[in-house]
């Protein structure tokens, strides 16, 4: 497995990470109420976004690049 | 003495050997962390329940260190991409990113052990707790910032966060004191070996990227694509401690 494949594997692990964690701060903002939780929520979504449109582009990029 | 396959594919495999070399390392590793994270679900289930400390660690600080190691990662592809593309100017200012990010990351774990290491419990001879980090400790007393916990007061978990005052413990009142080191109980004995375990892997990677930003990347004038293997090599490697990162953090913080 190439870095290109380990790196997709990385990016999908995030992504799920960022929404997990984010699901976790929302969950926290409802209990506590606190800002802090609801700003590092949404913050966690927006990563999450990020990272399924960085990993598409990356993916672009690199299409010349074995996976091997 | 020519070394064999550390550009071309060798035929049995497909692979030049230092790829096959490092998926071997990381499938031990893979036997490492796997038995270090069996070792905590086992103590976690196996623990009373109730007796689970939550909320013992920073969350925002943890957060922080885990873009540290998204953004590494990226960074660390990047190098590897610009080789390819051979622009060496570009891989020196990513792998130095990476660098710094590795350094970031020690930098914010170092910080929360210390702030581990400074937290003490106290427990007083009258049978109440005094938690909270050192101010000063002198023959005759010890002075903490933090608040006394009752035992006989069942307090519910994330009910209120007490406020922190200047706690002044008289050394003939003392019974027992103990900071939050890896000896004060289950759950921080696993978090000092994962985290630490975890670290010295940072700590390795960084020398290894280190190296081939700084003097290692020689190589590239006289052997560029074993450089640019080099670097995938180190990229792999990269990789395995972030992902190792990203199970550990909610794990440890969240869970």
């Amino acid at each position: 497995m190439s870095l290109k494949a380990f790196h997709i594997v990385f990016v999908t692990a995030s992504t799920l990470l960022a929404f997990g964690f984010g699901a976790w701060e929302l969950n926290n903002y409802f209990v506590t109420g606190q800002t802090q939780s609801i700003v590092m929520g949404v913050g966690s979504l927006v990563a999450g976004i990020g990272l399924i449109v960085y990993g598409k582009a990356v993916l672009k990029k690199m299409k010349h690049i074995s996976y091997l | 003495m020519e070394i064999p396959y550390t550009v071309k594919p060798r035929p049995d495999t497909g692979l030049y050997n230092a790829k096959v070399g490092i998926w071997l390392f990381l499938a031990s590793e893979v036997m490492l962390f796997g038995a270090l994270f069996s070792a905590y679900i086992l103590l976690r289930v196996g623990a009373a329940a109730g007796t689970w400390p939550h909320g013992l660690l920073n969350v925002p600080l943890g957060t922080i260190n885990t873009l540290v190691l998204i953004t590494s990662s990226i960074t660390v592809v990047m190098a590897w991409v610009s080789l390819k593309l051979n622009q060496f100017g570009r891989f020196k200012v990513y792998q130095g990113v990476t660098l710094l990010c590795a350094l970031g990351f020690l930098g914010i774990k170092s910080f929360e052990y210390k702030d581990k290491f400074s937290h003490y419990e106290i427990v007083r001879t009258d049978g109440k707790i005094v938690d909270g980090h050192l101010v000063e400790k002198t023959k005759d007393h010890v002075i903490l910032s933090g608040h006394v916990i009752d035992p006989s007061e069942k307090v519910e978990h994330g009910s209120h966060t007490p406020e922190h005052t200047e706690i002044t413990v008289p050394t003939a009142e003392i019974k027992k004191m103990e900071n939050y080191g890896p000896w004060h109980s289950t759950y921080l004995a696993i978090y000092f070996t994962l985290t630490g375990l975890h670290a010295l892997h940072v700590i390795g990677g960084a020398v290894v990227i280190g190296f081939l930003w700084g003097p290692g990347s020689k190589m590239w004038k006289t052997d560029p694509e074993r450089f640019t293997n080099r670097i995938e090599v180190s990229g792999l490697f990269w990789h395995f401690v972030d992902l190792v990162w990203i199970f550990l953090f909610p794990v440890l913080y969240l869970l």
